[in-house]
C-alpha cells in the first residue's frame, strides 16, 4: 500500500498489506497472518523443487539489474562440498529508493523468511544481513525479529523442526553507497574497504570468504515466501501482458508529488496512473518536468515519455530508460534541471571507490563542469567535453557506478539542453560561487 | 599509548575491550570465519564507547583481531560513519542529495547550522553540543528531509522544526 498512505484501489498489494501494522512485526502476529508457512513447505521439499518454483515464478531481481533470481540460484554447486552463504542486500543507499526500509521496519519476519528459505534452497547454512549504518530503527527491528526467530525455533540447528540448520547474522554497514554493489559487500562483510571486484569469478563460484555465495536484495526475498505458499503460477500472473516482467513491486515516490510514498503494483501497470491517481499528482499549480524511474543510476525521461511508459522491466526501456531500483524521482516545473544534475555527478563523485580512473576521474570533472556551467562560466564546448568524458565512463569500469554517473547527464543534456545553454549565455543568474 | 586530544592534552587511551565489551567481542567472534570479518563489528563497538575512534583505539582494535594498524586505518577511512575526530556531543547527519534537495533539503541545513552555533558543514558548536554534517541519500526519500541525530531517525524535517527538535538534545 502507497504507506504512509491508505491503500489505493489501483494497488495489488502482496508485499505491504501489512506495513503500518505493528503486530505484524512479532512471530506470533507474523504466524497469524499465515507467516512460516512457506519456508515450513520449503523445509519439506529438495532444493532444487524450490529454484523450480522460483524459476516458474518469472521472479527477477529487485535490487536494480532485474535478472531472474531462480536462474541465479541454479548457479550455485549441486553438491555442497565447501560452506555457502547467502547475502542479504539491505544496503539501500540509491537515491529515490526507500522500500527495503519499510519492508524491514514491518515485516522483519517476512525477510527472515525468505532468506531462510533462499539459504536451504541453494545449500547455505548461514546468511548475512548487511543492513546500512544508518538505518538505525531498521537495525533495532531486524535484531529483536531475528532474536525472536531463534527463540522460536525458525532459525538455528532445527529450523521449525527440519533437522535441517539455518543460521541468520545482522552485519551493519559504515557509511559507502558503493557497499551496494554486491561484490563490494562481500568485501565489506570480510572487513576490507569496499571495493567491488572484478569479474569473473562470480559469486556463486567464488564469493563471500572464497565460497559459493548467493547475494539478493531485500524485496527479492520477501517475496519468495509467497511464491511458496501461494504457488509460483499465481505469482507468474500477476503481469499485465508482459510475461518477462511479473508479480508486483513496490514502487518508492518521491520530489514533487502530492502523496510520497511506497505503492505496490502488478507489473505493466501504467506510469501515468501511479503518479496521478495513486500517488496525487503534482503539487497545486504545477506540472511534471522530468521522472527519474529506477534510482538515480538511470536515464532522466521527460514528462511525456513518463506518461507513455508501462511501469516494468521492458515497459520503461522501451521509452529510453530502465526500471533500476524502482525508485521514483518526480521534478516538476519549478526544477533547476542542471542543479540537480549537477547535485547527482557529486554524489557519485563522493561514492566512487576511485580504483578505476574513467570512474575517479570521471566523476570529478564531470562535477566540475557542472559547477562552472552553474557559477556562470560555462562554454559552448562544455557540451561536447561532459558527452565525451560520460562515453569515456560507460562500460569501461570495474562496477557500474561510474555508468551511473553518466547516464542522468547524457540524457540530461540530450533532453533539457536548453536550461544548459541558458546558464552558458548568461541569461540565467549564476547559482553556485563556483570554483 | 597516548594520543592527543582536540585540546592538545596527552591523553592515556583506556582499553576499550575489557569487561562485558570484551564478552560482546568474543560472542562477535563466533559470527564470522575470520578475525578479519570482525572489524566492521568491532569499529562500533569503538565508536559507541568513545563516541569517535581514536589512532590508540585503531592499535588496539588492531592487535586484537590480529591485524595492522596501518590495515585497520585504511578500513576506518573507508567508511564515512567512523569518526576520526571527536564529534559534538549530538552528531546530525542531514541528506541533501537530489530527492531531498529538491524538497528544501538545502534550507534544513542553512538552520540547522544557524540554530546549533556550528556555523559551517562539520564544525563543532561552541558549546561542544552540536555537529552538523551534510550527508548522502539517507533511504528515507519520501520523508524528505529526513535527518539523524546520533542514533535517532528523523523524518519530514524542516527548517521551522529545528529549534524543537534540537531541545530534545541538551
Ligand atoms: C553502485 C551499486 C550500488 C548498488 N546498490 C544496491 C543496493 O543498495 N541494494 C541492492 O539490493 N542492490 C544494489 N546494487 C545491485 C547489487 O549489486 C546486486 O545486483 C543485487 O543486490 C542483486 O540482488 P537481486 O538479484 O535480488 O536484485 C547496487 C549495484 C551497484 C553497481
Ligand atoms: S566504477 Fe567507480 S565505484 Fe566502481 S569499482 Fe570502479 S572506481 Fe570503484
Ligand atoms: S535523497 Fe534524501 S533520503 Fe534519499
Amino acid at each position: 500500500m502507497g504507506f504512509p498512505h491508505p491503500s489505493h484501489p489501483k494497488e495489488t498489494v502482496v508485499l505491504s498489506q501489512y506495513f503500518g501494522a505493528a503486530e505484524a512485526r512479532t512471530y506470533d502476529g507474523w504466524v497469524a497472518r499465515g507467516g512460516y508457512e512457506g519456508l515450513r513447505k520449503a523445509l519439506g521439499m529438495s532444493r532444487e523443487a524450490i529454484v523450480e518454483e522460483v524459476k516458474a515464478s518469472g521472479l527477477r531481481g529487485r535490487g536494480g539489474a532485474g535478472f531472474p533470481t531462480g536462474l541465479k540460484w541454479s548457479f550455485m554447486p549441486k553438491d555442497v562440498v565447501k560452506p555457502h552463504y547467502l547475502v542479504c542486500n539491505a544496503d539501500e543507499s540509491e537515491p529515490g529508493t526507500f522500500k527495503d526500509r519499510e519492508i524491514m521496519r514491518w515485516t522483519p519476519h517476512a525477510l527472515i523468511e525468505g532468506c531462510a528459505i533462499a539459504a536451504y534452497a541453494i545449500g547455505a547454512e548461514r546468511c548475512y544481513i548487511y543492513i546500512r549504518g544508518e538505518f538505525t530503527e531498521p537495525w533495532a527491528i531486524m535484531s529483536k525479529a531475528v532474536e525472536e526467530a531463534y527463540a522460536r525455533g525458525a532459525l538455528g540447528a532445527d529450523a521449525l523442526g527440519s533437522g535441517k540448520r539455518v543460521d541468520m547474522i545482522l552485519h551493519r554497514g559504515a557509511g559507502a553507497y558503493i557497499c551496494g554493489e554486491e561484490t563490494a559487500m562481500m568485501n565489506s562483510i570480510e572487513g576490507k574497504r569496499g571495493n567491488p571486484r572484478i569479474k569473473p569469478p562470480f559469486p556463486a563460484v567464488a564469493g563471500l570468504f572464497g565460497l559459493p555465495t548467493t547475494i539478493n536484495n531485500v524485496e527479492t526475498l520477501a517475496a519468495v515466501p509467497h511464491i511458496l505458499t501461494r504457488g509460483a503460477a499465481w505469482y507468474k500472473a500477476l503481469c499485465l501482458g508482459n510475461p518477462k516482467s511479473t508479480g508486483t513491486k513496490l514502487i518508492s515516490i518521491c520530489g514533487h508529488i502530492q502523496r510520497p510514498g511506497n505503492y505496490e503494483v502488478t507489473m505493466g501497470t501504467p506510469l501515468k496512473e501511479i503518479l496521478y491517481e495513486m500517488a496525487g499528482g503534482p503539487r497545486p499549480g504545477r506540472t511534471f518536468k522530468a521522472i527519474i524511474p529506477g534510482g538515480s543510476s538511470v536515464p532522466i525521461m521527460t514528462r511525456e515519455e513518463a506518461e507513455a511508459a508501462l511501469f516494468d522491466y521492458e515497459g520503461i526501456v522501451e521509452q529510453g530508460s530502465m526500471l533500476g531500483s524502482a525508485g521514483l524521482i518526480v521534478m516538476d516545473d519549478t526544477t533547476d534541471m542542471v542543479y540537480q544534475i549537477w547535485r547527482l555527478a557529486r554524489f557519485y563523485a563522493h561514492e566512487s571507490c576511485a580504483q578505476c580512473t574513467q570512474c575517479r576521474e570521471g566523476t570529478a570533472w564531470t562535477t566540475k563542469i557542472l559547477e562552472r556551467i552553474l557559477a556562470g562560466r560555462g562554454k559552448q564546448e562544455d557540451f561536447q567535453l561532459l558527452l565525451d568524458l560520460s562515453e569515456n565512463m560507460t562500460g569501461k569500469t570495474i562496477c557500474v557506478l561510474s555508468d551511473s554517473c553518466a547516464a542522468p547527464v547524457v540524457s540530461g543534456i540530450r533532453k533539457f539542453r536548453s536550461e544548459f545553454e541558458a546558464y552558458i549565455a548568461g541569461a540565467r543568474e549564476p547559482t553556485l560561487a563556483g570554483v | 599509548m597516548s594520543s592527543h586530544s582536540t585540546d592538545g592534552t596527552a591523553a592515556v587511551h583506556e582499553p576499550v575491550f575489557t569487561g562485558a565489551t570484551r564478552a560482546r567481542l568474543e560472542a562477535v567472534f563466533a559470527n564470522y570465519p575470520t578475525k578479519q570479518a570482525c572489524l566492521l563489528p568491532a569499529l562500533w563497538m569503538v565508536q559507541e564507547e568513545r563516541g569517535w575512534i581514536s589512532e590508540p583505539a585503531i592499535g588496539e582494535v588492531a592487535e586484537v583481531l590480529h591485524l595492522t594498524p596501518a590495515y585497520v586505518k585504511g578500513v576506518v577511512t573507508f567508511y564515512t560513519m567512523y569518526h576520526t575526530h571527536p564529534v559534538g556531543r549530538h552528531f546530525i547527519q542531514v541528506c541533501t542529495t537530489s530527492p531531498c534537495n529538491i524538497c528544501g533539503a538545502e534550507d534544513v541545513v542553512k538552520a540547522l547550522l544557524a540554530a546549533t552555533g556550528c556555523g559551517e558543514l562539520g564544525a563543532t558548536s561552541p558549546d561542544g553540543r552540536f555537529t552538523v554534517i551534510e550527508v548522502e541519500c539517507l533511504g528515507a526519500c519520501g520523508f524528505a528531509t529526513p535527518i539523524l541525530v546520533d542514533d535517532d531517525f528523523i523524518e519530514n524535517v524542516s527548517p521551522d522544526r529545528v529549534p524543537d527538535i534540537l531541545q530534545r538534545y541538551p
